[in-house]
This record gives C-alpha cells, sequence and structure tokens, in this order.
C-alpha cells in the first residue's frame, strides 16, 4: 500500500543544534496523526518541514510516492492550519479562501465554487463578507481550515489549531475537526501538546522528545503500553506512579520496591522475558487503575496505605499515599468517603501496569 | 469557556462604569501647586521656541525702512507681502535672479524620486531580510547597519569619483542616487525590524497558498504596513529636503535645491542685507518639512490606531 505521507532519515539542524535526528514516519493514507509532546520537542519543525516552510539538512520527504523534499509548499498537495490562525487581516473571509486559487489563476466561476462548498461545510457563509477583525477566535478558525479546504488538498497540516481558544470551544472544534476528517478522509497531520486533543483525535499518535520520536502507535497502546518511562509519564492525568525497585525474572517473577515490599508480577506480559537474575527497574501503574477497599481483595497485589491527600475532583477522587516509601496516587470513585488520615486497603494487577529497566528506561 | 464569557460581559459594564465617573464633577480642584508649575514651564519654553518665528514672521511682512528703525519686537505698521514675493520670484541666488522658486522645484524633483526610490527598496530589503533569509542574511545586515555609522564626509569623495564615472555627476540623478544610498541603513532596519514585528504564519499561510515573493509583499505584507510607510515617509521627506551638502556637492549648479538657493539668497554679499526677504525665504524653504509633520502627523497616530486593532 502507498504511503500518503513518507518521512525517511529526515535531519534539520539549527546551526550547531540538532532538531531532529534521523526521523523516519509513515502516514497512511487517511489516517489521523497526532503529533505530540512538549514545547521544543521538534513537533512543529517536522510539521514545517513537512509543509516545505523549512528546508532539511538531511534526508527525504515523499508525498503521494513523490519526493517532495524540494519542492515549494504549494506544488506539495498541502493545506495547513495555524495557531494564530493567520487570516490575511485587509481581506474579507471570502479573499481569504480564494487567495490560494485566485494565485493559482483558477476560473471565477471554480472559485466561486469552492468557497461556497467549503464555507458549506464548515457553515461560515454567513461571515464571507467580514474581516477577520469581525470574527471571533473559533470562526476565525473555521475560516483558516476553510483556506486548506478549498485548495482540494491530500494532506491537512494542524499545527496546534485550537490552543488559542478557550476550553469550551476547544472541545467544540475539536470534535468538528474529528467530524471533518471524517467526512473528507483526508491524510492529516496534527500538531499539539494536549495529550486530551491527541488521545481524542488520533487513529496514531507519534510522541515527540528531542527531535525523536519516542513511540509511534496507536492512542490505546500509548495509553496502556508505553514504550519507556518518558512516554509513561507524558501521557495520563495525573501522570503514572513509578515504583523503583529491582525485578526478579524466574518463573515466578516479582518486583522488589527499595524498601523490600515485594509484588508479584506474573500476570505482566513482558516483551522480553527477563532472565533469572535481578534487574533495577521501575514498576508504573496509572491512579486509574488502582483498586480500594474491597475491589482490592481480588488484585494480585493488595496492601494497606495511610491517605495523606484527598482531592475531590467532583467525578472522582484523587488520592495520594505512600507505597513502600513512594508517593502513590490513586483515583477512586467519588462515592467512597476518604479522609485525610484514614487507612485504606488499595491494589492493582500488575499486568496493567508497565515495567521499565532503570538503565535504558526501555519497556521491558 | 465560562472564564471568557464572564470577562467579556464584563468589559461592557466595566468601562460604561467609568464613564459615568468621568461625567462627574472633578474631586480635585483646577490649580493646584503642581498643575501650576508644569503649565507655567510649558508656557515659557512655549514662548522660548515661539518668540523668533513671532520675529520672523513680522520681519517678513516689514519694508526695510522699518526694519532699520530696529525695533525687531513690534508688528509691522504697513504689512506688505512684497517681500514674499521677491523671495519666491526675483530674489538673487548667486548668478540667476529668479528667486527661490527654481530651487522649489529642483528640492520637489530630487525629494519626490528620493523617497519614493528609497523606501521602496527599503521595505523589499527589509522584508527580504525578514522572511526570505539566505545564507550570510544577517552578516549582509550588520554591513548594512554599520553602514550608517559612517560620518557622511568620509564617503563623499568616493561618491563624487563613483558618479563621475557613471556620468551622472552634476545631475539631478547623481543627488537621487546618494540620497537613495544613504537613507538605506536606517530605512531597512526600520522596515526590517516592522516586518519582524508582523506575525510570521502570516507570511507561511501565503507561502503555502503558493504566493510568490512579489505577491506575499505587495498583497499581505504591504497592506499591513501603512504606519511604517508614514514614519518613513516623514524621516525621508524632511532629511531629503533639509539636506544641504549633497545638493551643493552632487546636484550641479542647474539644479541647486532650495537650501542652497536660500543659503545663496541669505549670504549675498551685494548690498545690503535684506532681512524682509531673508526671513521670508527661510519661512518658504521650511514650509514643506513643516506641512509634512502636520499632515502625516495625523496621518500616522491613524495608522498606528488602525494596525493596533489585532488581526
Amino acid at each position: 500500500m502507498q504511503h500518503s505521507v513518507s518521512i525517511r532519515d529526515l535531519s534539520l539542524n539549527f546551526g550547531h543544534v540538532k532538531v531532529l535526528e534521523h526521523l523516519n514516519l509513515d502516514i497512511a493514507e487517511g489516517e489521523f496523526i497526532v503529533l505530540l509532546g512538549p514545547s521544543g520537542c521538534g513537533k512543529s519543525t517536522l510539521l514545517n518541514c513537512i509543509a516545505g516552510l523549512l528546508d532539511v539538512s538531511d534526508g527525504q520527504i515523499f508525498i503521494n510516492g513523490k519526493n517532495v523534499t524540494w519542492e515549494e509548499p504549494k506544488d506539495r498537495g498541502i493545506g495547513m492550519v495555524f495557531q494564530s490562525y493567520a487570516l490575511y487581516p485587509q481581506m474579507t473571509v471570502e479573499r481569504n479562501l480564494s487567495f490560494g486559487l485566485r494565485v493559482a489563476r483558477m476560473q471565477k466561476d471554480e472559485v466561486e465554487r469552492r468557497v461556497k462548498r467549503a464555507s458549506e461545510i464548515l457553515q461560515i457563509e454567513p461571515l464571507l463578507k467580514r474581516k477577520p477583525v469581525e470574527l471571533s477566535g473559533g470562526q476565525r478558525q473555521r475560516v483558516a481550515i476553510g483556506r486548506a479546504l478549498v485548495r482540494d488538498v491530500d494532506v491537512f497540516l494542524f499545527d496546534e489549531p485550537l490552543s488559542n481558544l478557550d476550553a469550551k470551544l476547544r472541545s467544540d472544534l475539536r470534535v468538528e475537526i474529528k467530524r471533518l476528517h471524517q467526512r473528507l478522509k483526508n491524510t492529516m497531520i496534527y500538531v499539539t501538546h494536549d495529550q486530551i486533543e491527541a488521545l481524542t483525535l488520533a487513529d496514531r499518535i507519534a510522541i515527540m522528545k528531542n527531535g525523536v520520536i519516542q513511540q509511534l502507535a496507536d492512542p490505546h497502546t500509548i495509553y496502556n503500553k508505553p514504550t519507556n518511562l518518558y512516554v509513561a509519564g507524558f501521557i495520563g492525568s495525573p501522570s503514572m506512579n513509578f515504583l523503583e525497585g529491582e525485578l526478579q525474572g524466574g518463573t515466578e517473577p516479582v518486583f522488589r520496591a527499595n524498601d523490600g515490599t515485594v509484588i508479584p508480577v506474573k500476570t505482566y506480559a513482558f516483551e522480553t522475558a527477563p532472565n533469572g537474575g535481578a534487574v533495577k527497574g521501575v514498576l508504573g501503574v496509572r491512579p486509574e487503575h488502582i483498586a480500594v477497599g474491597e475491589a482490592a481483595k481480588a488484585m494480585p497485589f493488595a496492601t494497606e496505605v495511610e491517605v495523606e491527600i484527598v482531592e475531590p475532583m467532583g467525578s472522582d477522587t484523587l488520592a495520594y499515599t505512600k507505597l513502600a516509601g513512594q508517593t502513590l496516587t490513586f483515583r477512586a470513585d467519588s462515592e467512597i468517603n476518604l479522609r485525610d488520615g484514614q487507612t485504606v486497603l488499595v491494589g492493582f494487577d500488575p499486568g496493567r501496569g508497565s515495567i521499565f529497566d532503570t538503565a535504558t528506561s526501555n519497556r521491558i | 469557556m465560562s472564564q471568557t464569557a464572564t470577562i467579556s460581559s464584563a468589559g461592557p459594564t466595566a468601562s460604561q462604569d467609568a464613564r459615568v465617573e468621568a461625567r462627574g464633577p472633578r474631586p480635585t480642584p483646577f490649580f493646584t501647586p503642581r498643575k501650576i508649575v508644569i503649565y507655567s514651564i510649558l508656557f515659557f519654553a512655549c514662548l522660548y521656541f515661539l518668540f523668533p518665528l513671532y520675529v520672523m514672521i513680522t520681519t517678513s511682512f516689514k519694508t526695510m525702512p522699518e526694519i532699520r528703525w530696529g525695533n525687531i519686537f513690534a508688528p509691522p505698521i504697513e504689512p506688505t507681502g512684497e517681500a514674499w514675493i521677491k523671495a519666491w520670484t526675483s530674489a538673487c541666488t548667486g548668478l540667476t535672479c529668479q528667486g527661490l522658486s527654481p530651487g522649489f522645484w529642483n528640492s520637489v524633483k530630487i525629494t519626490v524620486p528620493s523617497t519614493l526610490v528609497s523606501i521602496f527598496i527599503a521595505a523589499v530589503n527589509g522584508y527580504a531580510l525578514i522572511n526570505w533569509r539566505f545564507k550570510g542574511s544577517e552578516i549582509f545586515f550588520t554591513i548594512l547597519i554599520f553602514g550608517s555609522f559612517i560620518p557622511y564626509q568620509v564617503m563623499l569623495y568616493p561618491l563624487v569619483m563613483i558618479t563621475r564615472e557613471l556620468g551622472i555627476f552634476g545631475s539631478l540623478w547623481a543627488v537621487i542616487l546618494v540620497h537613495t544610498i544613504f537613507g538605506m541603513p536606517i530605512l531597512t532596519l526600520l522596515f526590517r525590524n516592522y516586518f519582524a514585528s508582523l506575525p510570521v504564519e502570516l507570511f507561511k499561510a501565503a507561502r503555502v497558498d503558493g504566493a510568490g515573493f512579489w505577491r506575499i509583499f505587495f498583497e499581505i505584507m504591504l497592506p499591513m504596513s501603512l504606519p511604517i510607510f508614514v514614519v518613513a515617509m516623514i524621516l525621508q521627506i524632511t532629511g531629503i529636503w533639509n539636506d544641504f551638502l549633497f545638493g551643493v556637492v552632487f546636484a550641479g549648479t542647474q539644479n541647486y535645491p532650495m537650501t542652497v538657493q536660500l543659503n545663496n539668497i541669505v549670504n549675498s554679499v551685494q548690498g545690503s542685507p535684506e532681512y524682509n526677504v531673508n526671513m521670508a525665504a527661510t519661512i518658504l524653504t521650511g514650509l514643506v518639512p513643516l506641512i509634512v509633520y502636520f499632515v502625516s502627523g495625523r496621518l500616522f497616530v491613524r495608522g498606528i490606531a488602525a494596525g493596533a486593532v489585532k488581526g
């Protein structure tokens, strides 16, 4: 199957600073890929390279099988939506939408037809005669999407399109982008630092750090089987609990925390079977995978802990405790009445957790 | 959502409150010691700067006998525009006696093309330096800025030789060229910094839309740059109009700008100095920069206000 976008061994240096390093990425036709990472991880830079707005130092970019590494942005079949909307302030919405088409000297009636279609899809028809200043943030971003839409591109590139909007509008527009993707079935590459956007929108997420893709997988895998400590800590809120200790291999593998607490990890699906010796490791458990009270008894591992701080969140409650001398956060049903200083029974299944090698910080 | 909604809905009410408050009586008396001090200082500063202007204007409307009585502060007894007419049409500027009017037109012929050409080139320079960075563009910019620190006198003779080699020495073209060159560093800096303040995403969006170098410049950048163009125009028009050195060196006797001819009138050694004509000629020469300030100053403020609305 032909890939919609292929990135081969891409590197980008600004002087001596390596922003992207030997990056490889294959994106299938119609796929929604989210590039996720903290600021400065190179995700926007990668998007700009795909768009052709930055010259790469090394490597190739293919779009629809064509090598576009040194093509102009307009010849790549891409449309881009920016965080600041980047609408031309002196033009009306209609002229903003049609600018690219007019540059390409398209027939007038065809321009009109396309503008009409795009404004119907995005429901911005009443706004066509207005200037960008007269629009709200959400409307502006719709127009910005429309500008990519009219050009009938193969690949949509989104550069943090929702980051300038307030929370309510952001979730509304998020759903709309998803709907747009279902309707158009274009390949979409979406850059964000918001993990909720990433998890809700993506077919696959690429988590980036320091110019390197840490893990490329579907949201479920990213969440449940993070490939290393960085991904595990980055995804999830509150973030995953990490217990430091030692992994003892063998037929009955156990994880021995630093203070000697023994946690049986027989249910854990090891990627590489541990050998007999002990390995320094980290056991990661998500706060939402920890059972409290009666439910904890059914878990392969259960212990009593003292609740230090309780944070009621409405739908559920966060509690901070100590396990094996290390901080343990868990999320409990808000129906369970927790008080500061109370001793509760908590338990979890290490099979739902993740074990990482301390030396390599990779998943075992 | 709720946060922004509350802020935006609170906005109008808050400003209405402010307006209501402003309508009420002021709690402090008008003549506070602080105000008295400030206004007296302003008043005397005004006098200090306006007095020479007053003397110039009154003298220019006097006749020579009246000036010879020596009371320079007295208003003219029989106001007459003769000195103005003479300054414009028949005062002697060196060999010819046609007044300042030829110099005025020479200055116009120098200022208009110099201003337009230098601003256009500087705008393109600034745009290219920010948005189309090339290898060595930073070094190029540094050299350009360094150029603005070199005193004019150092470059005068080399420029004379260059214009002579080009065969334009002693013509309007030479002055225009020299003004364009010397306007370049500061104007490029001005435009570069202005374009740097525009969101770079607009430029990127236009590139994705397929627009090229000139198209982005004319259709995206220029419409957003009115304020900086007005600033550049004020700088160039006043600077070039007031220039004396380049005019006297490069223009040639036929093309002397107004400033050079004014000097020739005022410093004429024949006969007794005609103070009324000198005053009228000086005011005439200074009029253009003054008008530019008054007219474009307003435009300038309006331009800034228009640009202040986020696009």
